[in-house]
């Protein structure tokens, strides 16, 4: 079960550019506002067309430039929920879910529809409309219908963005459990590092348009690579270095000598560059003990103490 | 009293809503994922029969029909003639109150969120179905506006009848062509009781559209909308 993507698009500010491959384990999409996360999830479902490239899922080509290729999205069969869940107001619980069983026989719709319920923990809830229901019930709902077709992927935008605070720990466990079974390619975007780090395995962090990190969530969260990915992933003390090799400060030799000493730095500034160059500086995890401020963690009034993430 | 033009308003009225509510639905459908200059120009096309007097749109559509207009000749090889007979009421009717139809239609069916239509699509509907059982049916109020809106220009319309139909009772005379020529002819009484059947027919629609809508809105209420 993977899922493959490699695609371009020109949008307004930016061209998305990314290519990546999801397995079995749930993966999170972070990344800020306008980065083109659900730009993504939409190329993936077939709502919007890349310009170049190619998304294969298991052995089906959904989108190929160089073939000619571009199934439709009622053809994908990839299960999408929508940031507001766009269930149908018309329709109760019941007939949302089985909209994407039509061509099935009634009564193995109506035992599809059943399980599903009491699977998103609905029961009793069936014949209500979309309106009646709570934010989280809704939420149930329209994944209850997005799996109802038995998708070969999940894609989910956003899913908690429109929850209140206290509903949102109740849905993640419900997200939880279906990964859990779901076992296919699921993609999570989100702008919340702690949803995203909870509710995947592996990280792909997006910054216009590309991809700015791909990996393990630990290794992402431990050691962000950029500055950029430090701060999506909840760094908040982030300060630039210049180096200068003229007249090198006493702080920054401390810190070199630091370094050779406890930390690694990220990039040795070379001599022509020195002036400039950004120095990231990464330490070990059990590496708690600092006295500058070049760190960067989610701690920024101990900056004398201790970070958690320092890079 | 001769109740002739009655049945010829409300007949035509009705064939000519129908054409009107199957052709503006089909034309704003087909509308609504087109942008563009070919599109606008179509649009332009479409409600030009609103902007247009009437006349000026009986004396197209003569030029059409007639004797040596494209389609007149192609349905003359058929042995039909339109003009001067009942269909050429329904065929001003139905060309004036298109545009109605076409406009109501297009902006119900641009209020639906197309996320609804998107979710839709990724469940494996179909466009037609989609169109069918999701933007219809949310739609739906909007559409019937448009309905009422094209059956009561229908009922009302005149000038563009007169110039295609002409003024044969019994056949194309239609309660406002009925009106006209009563005056004309000094038949007051005759003018006014047609006058008052008119009136009633406006109140009894616009009252049942009232209770109607009002009714829809008790309903629609648990679909969150209005």
């Amino acid at each position: 079960m993977t899922l493959e993507v490699q695609i371009e698009k020109q949008l307004a500010e930016f061209t998305l550019d990314v290519a990546f491959r999801a397995t079995e384990t749930p993966l999170s999409v972070l990344g800020a506002s306008g980065a083109g996360k659900s730009m993504l999830l939409r190329c993936i479902a077939g709502l919007e067309r890349p310009d170049r490239g190619r998304i294969t899922l298991n052995d089906r080509i959904l989108f190929d430039t160089a073939q000619r290729v571009g199934i439709a999205a009622r053809e994908r069969r990839i299960g999408m929920l929508f940031q507001h869940y766009a269930l149908f107001p018309h329709r109760t619980v019941a007939q949302n879910i089985a909209f994407g069983l039509h061509d099935l026989p009634q009564d193995e719709q109506a035992a599809r529809t059943a399980a599903l319920v009491s699977r998103t923990h609905l029961a009793g809830l069936e014949q209500r409309y979309p309106r009646e229901l709570s934010g989280g019930e809704q939420q149930r709902a329209a994944l209850a219908r997005a799996l109802a077709i038995r998708p070969e992927a999940l894609l989910l935008d956003e899913p908690l963005s429109a929850l209140d605070t206290h509903l949102r720990g109740q849905v993640e466990a419900q997200l939880q459990e279906t990964f859990a079974s779901f076992r296919r390619p699921a993609l999570l975007v989100t702008h919340n590092m702690e949803e995203a780090y909870r509710l995947g395995e592996r990280l792909l962090v997006l910054a216009r348009g590309r991809i700015a990190a791909f990996g393990p969530k630990e290794e992402i969260f431990r050691r962000p690579p950029s500055s950029e990915v430090a701060r999506l992933t909840g760094c908040k003390n982030i300060s630039r270095a210049r180096a200068n090799s003229e007249a090198p400060s006493r702080r920054l030799t401390g810190l070199v000598a630091c370094a050779s000493r406890k930390c690694r730095p990220r990039r040795q500034p070379s001599s022509e560059s020195a002036r400039t160059t950004l120095i990231f500086w990464k330490l070990r995890a059990k590496q708690r003990a600092s006295k500058t401020f070049f760190l960067a963690g989610s701690y920024a009034h101990q900056k004398r103490r201790s970070a958690s993430r320092c890079f | 009293m001769d109740w002739s033009p009655l049945l010829i308003s409300l007949a035509t009225s009705l064939v000519a809503t129908a054409v009107t509510l199957v052709t503006g639905l089909a034309a704003a459908a087909w509308r609504q994922n087109r942008a563009g200059a070919g599109a606008a120009l179509v649009d332009g096309i479409f409600i030009l029969p609103l902007v247009l007097p009437p006349t000026v749109v009986g004396f197209l559509l003569l030029l059409l029909f007639g004797r040596n207009g494209p389609l007149g000749k192609l349905l003359l090889q058929f042995g039909a003639s339109v003009v001067f007979s009942w269909p050429a009421t329904v065929i001003a009717a139905t060309v004036v109150s298109f545009p109605l139809m076409y406009i109501t239609a297009r902006a119900a069916l641009e209020q639906v969120d197309p996320h609804l239509l998107q979710a839709a699509r990724t469940l494996g509907a179909s466009e037609a179905r989609i169109f069918r059982e999701v933007a219809l049916p949310l739609a739906w109020p909007g559409v019937l506006a448009g309905t009422i809106l094209s059956f009561a220009r229908a009922l009302g319309e005149f000038g563009a009848t007169l110039m295609l139909a002409g003024n044969i009772p019994g056949r194309t005379e239609t309660i406002p062509i009925a009106i006209y020529f009563a005056v004309e002819a000094d038949e007051i009484q005759r003018a006014m009781a047609w006058c008052a059947v008119d009136v009633g027919i406006s109140i009894v629609l616009l009252g049942g559209l009232y209770y109607w809508t009002h009714a829809q809105r008790m309903r629609r209420e648990r679909w969150g909308q209005h």
